[in-house]
């Protein structure tokens, strides 16, 4: 009982960052309707730029605004230049052109830092704490704590601010968003933008959890795909929801499997989700259900 | 159309060749690539068989993708299915011309269970489902040690012809080449029958093919079948050449490579899938050979290898998407009409 208990403790904290980046992953596709493949490597970015400025004896804070103002740049640069000359191309184009883009972005984090894992100065301490019975490792209860802060903010954002209400009203209708004096092409921007930040800071928060930063960390922008899906690709709670049951699941299968396949189940277990997801209810647990008929 | 040229026939308008020249030009193309195997250097004929066989494999990924629409990411899973299952056949004695289309059929069944959601699926959910096969193929491959081998990998014996080994690349170039036109030649038929233009209308509009009497489903699961028994023949003749598999030779990467090729060569066209699959093999070893030259003044740059290639490689499918949809297939196009028409290109 104590070992399933640490298991879906650990599956919680891992699934609140894959929430986290889940929830840049749906807001592109909300506001845009692209799907992020690059998204594993703004979190990847991010981490790096992080460090590089705090090795540079910047002070945390400093370094961590920092980094988010690159990272909204980053997002809107990348808009501008790649993205919008793709804007009604066929479908297949637009994914290809975020792989290629995620080819390029790790090309650079590879050309400047290498493949090696550099050791990120430690942000919480990693003192374990005592939650009832469990011990859990302070900074895994710091980086949640921070994500629920985040995801709180973001809602809040989304449903009262104005720029928000536009993001909403652009996923609803780019059309109607228009006429009513929306500038669709900035709500793109802001979206990528607010992207690139959160993958940012769920990529430094990874990165302390783990102590140290190398190539790996992109592998996550693949992971959150499963997240997205079970929780619908145009549903920010799914999005939550999904990263938190994907997390759990992710920890839960390879407590209970890996010594009985000899490993490797905690990586293909969300995969296989995902298919079971698709054939049975392709449009996630929130997301919309769009229907055709013939 | 060359000016002057005017067909009369509906048998004409439907000729593969336009021109009797047309056929000229490629009947003397292939005898030079014939010839090439006994004259070139053993790297140069590995690069030549390795391209050869990245043209059947993106011809294979085009038919799905390019001309029915489907986005598959899984073609890296679909040529290890093909590789081990060339690998496992090979080391119990079946001679090759048994196991090449062996490996095929059983990647084409493979790509068709993992074409059972495009029954539900599109575009964006569909590349999520042919990741997700990657993945688990991935996964299979590594933990069902006693066919596959594992992380180690396994060996293939090298094919042979009447008890002639067909050891070095030299040799293999002739099993290669051939495989390779066979299946360009089949490619081009097969959009000319009733089953390649229902392809074409599933890209184009589903509903409305359905509407014409297109089984979408049923078509769709054959596009799969067609093009899983491409990239498994592409597999096969990889395990042949490399002759050792492991996990390592199929990553996703893989997957993310030939997608590129048949957007650098042309979505839809099988002259594309020839024209990216080549540019690409060769780009690949033309970065490497200067990587080599430059490292004595930059001794930091073969490190640097990966990284570059990996930029470049990004660096020209987003170039392609952006200034050259239709990719190097509509360039060759244009340069050809320009010649055609010369002088007066207006």
């Amino acid at each position: 009982m104590e070992f399933f208990l640490q298991l879906l403790l650990n599956g919680l904290v891992v699934g609140s960052i894959y929430s986290l980046v889940a929830l840049g992953f749906v807001i592109i596709f909300k506001a845009s309707g692209i799907l992020n493949f690059a998204q594993g490597e703004f979190l990847l970015l991010g981490a790096y730029v992080f460090l590089a400025i705090s090795s540079a004896h910047a002070p945390i804070y400093a370094a961590l605004l920092l980094t988010l103002a690159f990272s909204a740049i980053l997002g809107i640069l990348l808009e501008r230049l790649v993205l919008r000359p793709l804007i009604g191309e066929p479908i297949i184009s637009v994914i290809m052109v975020t792989l290629g883009l995620s080819s390029v972005l790790r090309a650079i984090v590879q050309g400047f830092w290498g493949t090696d894992t550099r050791p990120l100065p430690s942000v919480f301490s990693l003192e374990p704490i005592l939650l009832g019975p469990l011990p859990i490792a302070r900074g895994y209860l710091y980086g949640a704590a921070c994500v629920a802060v985040l995801l709180v903010v973001l809602t809040l954002f989304f449903k009262y601010s104005r720029p928000g209400v536009a993001m909403r009203a652009t996923a609803d209708s780019q059309q109607v968003a228009l006429s009513m004096g929306i500038s669709v092409r900035r709500i793109f921007a802001l979206s990528w933008s607010i992207a690139a930040v959160v993958s940012a800071v769920g990529g430094i928060l990874l990165a302390t959890m783990r102590g140290g930063v190398d190539g790996s960390l992109a592998i996550l922008g693949l992971k959150v795909l499963p997240a997205v899906i079970v929780g619908g690709l145009d549903s920010i709670g799914g999005a939550i929801l999904g990263g938190l049951i994907i997390g759990i699941l992710e920890n839960l299968s390879g407590g209970y499997l890996d010594p009985v396949f000899g490993g490797g189940v905690k990586e293909v277990a969300p995969f296989v989700a995902l298919v079971l997801i698709l054939m049975v209810r392709p449009y996630g647990l929130f997301g919309k259900v769009r229907i055709e008929r013939v | 159309m060359l000016s002057g040229e005017f067909h009369t026939s509906y048998r004409a308008d439907m000729a593969i060749y336009e021109t009797a020249r047309a056929r000229r030009v490629l009947a003397a193309f292939l005898v030079v690539l014939f010839v090439l195997p006994f004259f070139g250097s053993p790297y140069w004929l590995d690069v030549l068989n390795r391209a050869a066989i990245a043209v059947i494999a993106a011809t294979g990924l085009n038919i799905l993708t390019g001309f029915t629409g489907q986005i598959s990411l899984g073609n890296a899973a679909f040529l290890a299915i093909g590789a081990y299952s060339t690998a496992y056949l090979a080391a119990r004695g079946v001679p090759f011309a048994l196991v090449i289309p062996a490996a095929g059929i059983v990647t084409a069944l493979a790509g068709m269970v993992f074409g059972v959601p495009s029954l539900r699926l599109k575009g964006l959910y569909l590349a999520m489902a042919t990741l997700a096969a990657h993945f688990i193929v991935e996964f299979l491959v590594t933990h069902w040690e006693s066919v596959t081998g594992g992380v180690n990998g396994t060996s293939v014996p090298a094919p042979s012809v009447f008890g002639l080994p067909l050891a070095n690349d030299r040799m293999l170039a002739f099993l290669i080449l051939p495989a390779c036109i066979a299946h360009l030649w089949f490619a081009k038929n097969l959009f000319r029958t009733r089953v390649g233009k229902a392809f074409v209308a599933i890209r184009d509009q589903d509903i409305s093919a359905e509407v014409m009497g297109v089984e979408v489903f049923r078509f769709k699961l054959l596009a799969f079948g067609v093009s899983s028994f491409y990239v498994g023949v592409a597999g096969s003749l990889l395990a042949y050449q490399a002759r050792i598999i492991s996990p390592e030779n199929f990553p996703l990467l893989v997957a993310i490579d030939q997608l590129g090729m048949i957007i650098i060569g042309g979505l839809g066209s099988i002259l594309g899938s020839i024209l990216g699959a080549v540019f690409w093999t060769f780009l690949n070893e033309g970065l490497r050979l200067m990587v080599s030259a430059l490292s004595g003044q930059f001794p930091g740059l073969v490190q640097q290898f990966a990284p570059l290639r990996l930029g470049v490689f990004g660096l020209i499918v987003i170039l392609f998407l952006v200034f050259e949809p239709d990719g190097l297939a509509a360039i060759w196009r244009r340069i050809r009409n320009w010649f055609r028409l010369y002088p007066f290109s207006y």
